[in-house]
């Protein structure tokens, strides 16, 4: 079905949201149970859930904060995990930059890896798309991830410790986002980017706070560009 | 494990809804619709392919107990991103993914 409006564009973000509520439903879920075993009450779980909403960057800042880490040292570290989407938002920018800035507030609030990684691949595929219909179809990938996301939150905060304990749940983070990235290995220097960002990633584990990630990603996305125009270069 | 102290707790919830919607506005919010460089457009392109891969790969190589490397989590990585990257499909990599991780974590683990 072709988008012509932007009530078609955020069906079409509905659409290919949807598969993300599996992956974010169990996340949740742990992330609820974990935070309640650690003596969080149900308030204080969906306070986190809804004021931050970063997987990564809350479960890192629960198992800081048990390891009575400097208040500082968990700030610092979570949104360490949490740096991509600034790279997330400045790679948007150039598809949603001219929409009202209430709507960009509202979308930033909102900006996880699904809704990123989404969006951004339709506005590429379709560069035709108005500001209008990018902005619905982006809050139309939003949708049933948050609600699942807020939803599970509290179910795993409410269900508590009484999840069976052998699910190995820990691994749904991992195959979520190797899910979303396995189909964007379109190019070439697409493929060199991210075995750039794995190889650094794995040599770099050590270096504290989680910055290891972001110089892995730095150089990935250096490799990818520098690919880029190598190809380019041969080509002409 | 220790109990949370709740004045810390309400900081870092705080401090971290905040940073964090300061990184996802920084750009959308101050830079609109101002045009960006080409260089910086070009490494942008791979933000995605860079940093989730750097996300995952300590996960997968370190899962097991005291950092080894789980043989169940590694098969799980690896039936993803081929099933990803053989049908483009993120249910079909996810439903990959999680029956090699069941079905191994029987057979192996």
């Amino acid at each position: 079905m072709p988008i012509t409006t932007p009530k078609s564009a955020y069906m079409a973000g509905l659409r290919d949201g949807a598969p993300f509520m599996l992956v974010a439903g169990p996340f949740a879920l742990l992330f609820g149970v974990l935070a309640t075993e650690a003596g969080l009450s149900v308030f204080e779980v969906m306070s986190f859930s809804l004021v931050v909403i970063a997987g990564a960057a809350q479960f890192t800042a629960l198992q800081l904060m048990q390891d009575e880490a400097p208040t500082i040292i968990v700030l610092i570290s979570a949104l360490a995990v949490n740096l991509r989407v600034a790279m997330y938002s400045a790679a948007l920018t150039p598809y949603l930059g001219r929409a009202p800035l209430w709507q960009r507030a509202c979308a930033a609030y909102l900006l996880v890896d699904q809704s990123y990684a989404l969006s951004h691949g339709k506005f590429e595929a379709e560069p035709k798309l108005s500001v209008p219909q990018r902005m619905a179809y982006y809050f139309g990938t939003c949708t049933l991830v948050m609600i699942t996301w807020f939803g599970c939150s509290y179910l795993g905060a409410a269900l508590g410790t009484a999840l069976p304990q052998n699910l190995p749940l820990d691994f749904a983070l991992p195959i979520a986002f190797l899910s979303m990235v396995a189909p964007m290995m379109r190019t070439v220097p697409h493929l060199i980017a991210a075995a750039v960002a794995l190889v650094i990633s794995l040599v770099a584990v050590n270096i504290p706070y989680s910055l290891g990630l972001i110089v892995a990603g730095l150089a990935g996305m250096m490799a990818g560009a520098q690919a880029e125009l190598w190809l380019k270069g041969r080509d002409t | 494990m220790t109990q949370i102290d709740q004045t810390t707790l309400w900081i870092v919830i705080f401090g971290l809804g905040l940073g964090s919607f300061l990184l996802r506005f920084t750009f959308l919010g101050f830079v609109g619709d101002r045009e960006l460089p080409a260089w910086l457009l070009r490494h942008l392109r791979y933000t995605a392919v860079a940093i989730l891969p750097a996300l995952v790969g300590p996960l997968v190589v370190f899962s097991g107990e005291n950092g080894d490397t789980d043989p169940t989590r590694v098969l799980a990585a690896i039936a993803t991103v081929a099933a990803g990257m053989i049908t483009k499909n993120v249910f079909a990599a996810i439903g990959a993914g999680a029956l090699t991780l069941f079905a191994s974590v029987y057979l192996l683990g």
